[in-house]
Formats: structure tokens, sequence, C-alpha cells
């Protein structure tokens, strides 16, 4: 389900996908691409919890972007949006940028996260495993760099191109509105200071790879998990960066078993 | 009208399969296509070319800002515009410009403009441009979505510094400064006209406006696809009531003379075909990162100066096609003196940049075609516009007298060490004398 949910007195006008009706609350954070109109992996975990999924502010049709100036104002943000949600305490789970994000969140106040999930977050910058920079990515290179499997279906369905050009200039418009949002925490570099907060986090943390993800590479984990003291690493077999969907049952899988174990 | 002579100071000597083997010309071009023994003699090249252009007549001298590329090889225009100073007299100096987002704090600008001002008998032109998404965004790491907040900031910054009678303190998103004290100011007071280069945004027309700027539009489409663009500022100069005076716009416009149309084509079109095959061979992922340009411009459907769209429009054109279609003014006087005159008047400009030295055009066709313009267009065309008064051009009010002349250095052999050293014995006297 979609509704507006307004934050502090509509200052921020949130899209906020919602998934499931009973179950313990659970906060997605999406990755820089957004959130899709419908989200099949949210939908699986809408069986076992209450999915709250809201588009960032800057993403589909959430506003107040320009109150957001860095990883600072970002949380707050996501702390405010907790308070006024009734869940100041939830299970937290993220996606590459989102990832990054709800770590920070755990940091910053580390009540908020009952529980930690981060799949193939960002936040970090290894000189002898760079990121390849998804913002210069033309169309045809984004799909190897994060998919497994570049030609399956789903992989082709993200990265196609209308032919129409109303069709086209929408998709483009609200890619570069996007990913402009984005650069706010990832560029040039997405390491924001996160290595020297993360001993904060205090919640036991998930770590969720894909095994051949060629965007942000699985070596990663490790400054994490380094850092982190009660966490862990599940590597997920034949998944490059959008785990979501090449492996969705291994994903929602290994979620509930952390969650609900 | 007024004539600029512009150079971008290209690298001349990026191998013949560049477009095809090469990823792009600019952020991640490899450092071994650059030989510094050859671009010591290109700069030095290139610095005489610009001197000719002062002894020929010309009224300004501009340089420009990029990283990371073998188009423009100007990383500081500063140094160029200061290496100017010294052996020129006449043209001004168009610093087109300093990216001054980019500077922190961006009063070095502010001070090192100064400085070209105070150095050249006020003669600067101060350019203030975004910059490009390649120099801006990728080469220097500025986050797309706030730059042209923080260009902004930095140019009310500069402004209040070269403004201000006293100390001030400035509190910005950027910047914080607690003591804002510029030495030296300006000589022209307060400040250098101001030129602000775009290429095409529309916020650039309003802030040009609103600030009495001067807009120069830089475009490598030439001037038959530039009208949608001097047609969109002039719209916008209308709207706020503003006078459409032709000294407010600029136009950089290729232009190349020889002695007729045909010998035109054989001089330059190799030339040419280096500027737009190789020299913008940028690559697509480069052009425009996202949150560059704004969306108001994205939807005003303002084409890219560089990337696949840009690229595709000009695939396959040849020699003729650039000239119809109006990328290249070229051919004999007398035709560049027709085909510039419709052009400046089809834009309603009162400042022509020329781009005569392009792509791999070596020295003696880069004067030929000067020599050729400065003679036999040049003066047909300036009874255009003369009854605009230019108020976007330095007043060269300082007094002859007052002029400082570099004085004559003696270079005599004093074997001190073993060493040879020049005596500036006559710089001492001239100086005393006044």
């Amino acid at each position: 389900m979609i509704t507006t949910q307004k934050v502090l007195n509509g200052k921020f006008s949130l899209e906020m996908h919602t998934y499931g009706n009973g179950g313990e609350p659970l906060l997605f954070m999406h990755g820089a691409g957004g959130l899709m109109p419908v989200e099949p992996f949210l939908e699986d975990l809408g069986k076992h919890f209450k999915v709250y999924a809201p588009q960032f502010p800057g993403y589909g049709d959430s506003t107040g972007n320009e109150y957001i100036d860095d990883v600072a104002d970002a949380v707050l943000f996501y702390h405010e949006l907790m308070d006024e949600l009734g869940i100041p305490t939830a299970n937290i789970v993220g996606h590459s940028m989102g990832g990054m994000l709800a770590a920070e969140v755990a940091a910053f106040d580390i009540h908020r996260a009952k529980k930690l999930v981060l799949i193939a977050p960002a936040g970090f910058w290894i000189d002898e495993t760079p990121i390849p920079d998804l913002f210069a990515a033309q169309l045809t290179e984004i799909a190897p760099l994060l998919f497994h499997d570049p030609n399956s279906p789903a992989a082709q369905m993200m990265t196609a191109i209308p032919s129409d050009f109303k069709a086209l200039e929408t998709m483009y418009v609200e890619r570069v509105k996007r990913l402009a949002t984005a650069s706010k925490f990832l560029w040039p570099i997405p390491d924001r200071g996160l290595k020297k907060r993360a001993y904060r986090i205090h919640a036991p943390t998930l770590l969720l790879w894909g095994d051949d993800d060629k965007l942000i590479a699985p070596v990663y984990a490790k400054e994490f998990t380094s850092r982190i003291k009660n966490s862990k690493l599940e590597l997920i077999k034949n998944a490059g960066h959008m785990v979501m969907y090449e492996q969705q049952e291994a994903l929602v899988g290994a979620i509930r078993n952390f969650l609900k174990g | 009208m007024k004539f600029t002579w512009f150079h971008l100071m290209p690298y001349r000597f990026l191998p013949e399969d560049f477009k095809e083997k090469y990823h792009s010309v600019w952020v991640d071009i490899p450092r071994d296509l650059y030989d510094p023994k050859v671009g010591h003699r290109l700069y030095n090249d290139y610095l005489d070319q610009l001197e000719y252009a002062d002894l020929m007549g010309f009224d300004g001298l501009g340089v420009n800002e990029h990283h990371q590329n073998a188009y423009g090889l100007m990383p500081s225009p500063n140094i160029m515009a200061a290496a100017l100073t010294r052996r020129t007299r006449n043209a001004n100096l168009v610093v087109l410009g300093n990216s001054i987002a980019l500077y922190n704090p961006p009063i070095r600008v502010a001070e090192e403009f100064a400085m070209l001002d105070v150095i050249s008998g006020g003669r600067l032109i101060a350019g203030f441009p975004v910059g490009t998404s390649m120099d801006t965004n990728f080469c220097y790491g500025e986050v797309p979505a706030t730059i042209r907040e923080k260009y902004y900031e930095a140019h009310d910054l500069i402004i209040k510094a070269w403004e201000s009678k006293d100390v001030f303190s400035f509190n910005g998103k950027y910047t914080k400064l607690r003591y804002v004290n510029l030495w030296p100011k300006p000589l022209q007071q307060p400040r250098p006209p101001i030129w602000i280069p775009g290429g095409g945004s529309v916020e650039t027309y309003d802030f040009c406006a609103d600030h009495d700027y001067q807009y120069s539009f830089l475009s490598y489409f030439g001037y038959i696809a530039g009208k949608k663009v001097a047609d969109g500022y002039w719209e916008v100069m209308a709207k706020k009531g503003k006078e459409l005076n032709p000294f407010s716009l600029g136009f950089a416009q290729v232009v190349a003379v020889a002695e007729t149309d045909e010998q035109a084509e054989k001089d330059y079109a190799a030339h040419m075909d280096y500027f737009y095959n190789r020299c913008l061979h940028v690559y697509d992922g480069f052009a425009d990162a996202p949150g560059y340009r704004t969306v108001k411009t994205i939807k005003a459907g303002v084409l890219g100066q560089v990337g696949d769209r840009a690229a595709m429009r000009r695939e396959g054109l040849k020699w003729k096609d650039f000239i119809d279609q109006g990328y290249v003014i070229a051919g004999s006087p007398k035709t560049v003196r027709e085909r510039l005159r419709e052009a400046m008047k089809s834009l309603n400009c009162g400042h022509l940049m020329l781009l005569q030295q392009i792509g791999s055009m070596p020295p003696e066709l880069v004067r030929k075609s000067t020599s050729l313009f400065a003679t036999e267009v040049m003066p047909h065309m300036r009874d255009l516009w003369s009854n605009f008064e230019d108020r976007w051009s330095p007043k060269r009010d300082l007094p002859q007298a007052d002029f400082a002349k570099p004085a004559n250095v003696h270079f005599q052999k004093t074997e001190t060490n073993g060493t040879v050293r020049a005596a500036a014995s006559a710089s001492a006297e001239v100086r005393s004398s006044k």
C-alpha cells in the first residue's frame, strides 16, 4: 500500500510504502536507485513483519530533499520519522546506500535499532578494491555492475530503456533526481566517517552480501564485521549487488531467521 | 562590435585512432599521452598567438579553466593571464573564467583577479563559470546536487570582498571567514566587469539579468543552433524589462579565414575534424553528472555540449556540413564578413569570442587566419552596434602616464660561480626617473 506520510508538520511529505498488517515493525531503507512501485521481496517480508518502506526525500513523490545535506541530517530525519510512526525502536534493514544510512542511524543513537540487517551496504572505501563509479555508468553498463546475471529478466527489466519519448524523459528526470540526492552521501567516494562511528552499533547485526557483487565487493563486509561487535556475515550464492531481485527467497529467509531468532 | 581572441589551448598531438581506442578526452585520459616537452612548446606557441592577437588589435584575449583533459590545457587560466599582462598592452584580459565553487575559500579568486587587474592596469574581465560537469564533479569531486548553491555563495562572497569598504565576517554554508579584507583590491573600482559563461542552463539567464552581468554563450554547435539559447536569453531580458543591449551577450564561434573558400577547406578541414572528433570525444557518463543540471534545464531540452547526443548530432558531418550548419564560419574574408554579420545580427550579439586556433591547427595557420581576420574582416564589422554603449568592458581610464611598462632587461655575463646572470640595472633607472 502506498500512502502519504507527513513528518515535522509537512516539512517532509513521504511516499510511504507499507507491506503486511501484523508482526514486528521493520523499517526498510532503500538504495541509491530507490523503490519500485511494488517490491516483491518486501511483499514477502510483509508476511512476517509490518514493513515501512519510505521513499527517501527527493525520490518519487517524497519531498524535503532540500533540508538534507549530509549524513547527520539524514539520520535525524529517520529518527524523527521513527518517532512519528510510533516505532522509536525497530528492526532496521537497509540496502546499499540505505545500508549505510541504517548503520549511521544505529550508530548515532544506539537505542534505535532492535536488530540491524545491512545488505551490501555502502559507507567505506578500500583503495585496493575501488567501487566502480555508478554515477558515470551508462544504462548499458549498469546491468553487468549490479547483477550476477545481467541477462536475467529482472536485470533486463530494471535497465530497460523506454522507446516512448515522454516516458524516456520522465525516467531520465526521475533518475537524475534520485542519483542527485544519493550524491549527497556517496559522491565522489561513499566514505562519510562511518569508520569513526560504527563501533557504536550495539544491535545484533547481520550482513548479507551477494557472493558476486561487482559494485561493492564482498571484501567490504570486513569493514563492518571488524567494527560491529555483535555482527556476522552471510554470503548469498549466485547474487550480485541487487540481491533481492536475484535471490529473493534466500534473502528473505536469512532476514527472517535472523530477526525471528 | 567587439572581438575577443579566445584560446582553448588544446593538446595538438592526440593519436589518429584516439576516438576509437580511447575512453574519453576528459577525466580519465591516459597520462602517457601528454609529453611535457611538447607541452613546453605548446604553451609558448599559444602565448605567442595571444600576444599576436593583441598586436593585431583584438579587443580581448580569452582564456579559461579546465581540468584533466587534452581539450584545454589550462587548469589555471590565471597563470596564462598573468603571463599575458607583461607583453600585451592593449587588449583586455578575458578570463572566462574561474570555476568559483572549486576554490576554498573562494576569496582566492577575488585575490588573484584583483592581482591580475592591478598588474594589467585595469584590463581584466572576470568570468565566473559553474564549470563543466567533467571539471567540477568528476575531476574536482564537487557534489553535483549542491554545486550550484555553492557557486552562488562563492559569488556573493567574492563580490562583497571586492566592494566592501571594511573588514567583514562571512558566515556562509560552505565558507566561514572571521576576517575578509581583500588586499590588493582591483584597480577597476569597485570591481572588474563580470561575464558569466554558460552552456544553456536556464537559471544563468536570470542570474545575468538580475545582476547586470554579460552572458557568454560558449557553444560548439555554432550560431544557427545557438540562436535558440540567445533567444531564450533575450526573452528573459525582455520579460525583466532590461535593455536589449547586444554587448550584454557574448558568443563563441569557430572562425577560420583563408585567401579563398577552397583554400580554407584545404587549410582547416583536418583541424576542425581533430577538434570535433578528438578534443570533444568525452565519454557520455562524464558529460552530465546527476544533479549537475537542474530539472528545469533538462526539461527545457537544451542539448549538452558534449556526450553522446552531441556527438550523434555531429556524426558523419563533413566540412561542407559544418559550414552549412554554422558550426564553423570559414572561407575567404568576404564569405566570413557576410556570414559573421548575419550571425551576429541574428543573435543580437555584441561580443564575439573567436576560436581561431582550433584542434591541431599549427602556428603558421593560426597566424594567417588571425591576420586575415584582423585586417580584412574586423574593420568591416566595427560599425555594428555602434549605437549601443558597451557597459561590460573595462573603462580603461588609467592615464597613459601611469601605465607601467616592463623595463628593458640587460643580459650581461657575470661569472659568479660559473653561472650566467641577468642584471636588470636599466629597470631601476627607468623606475627612479619616473
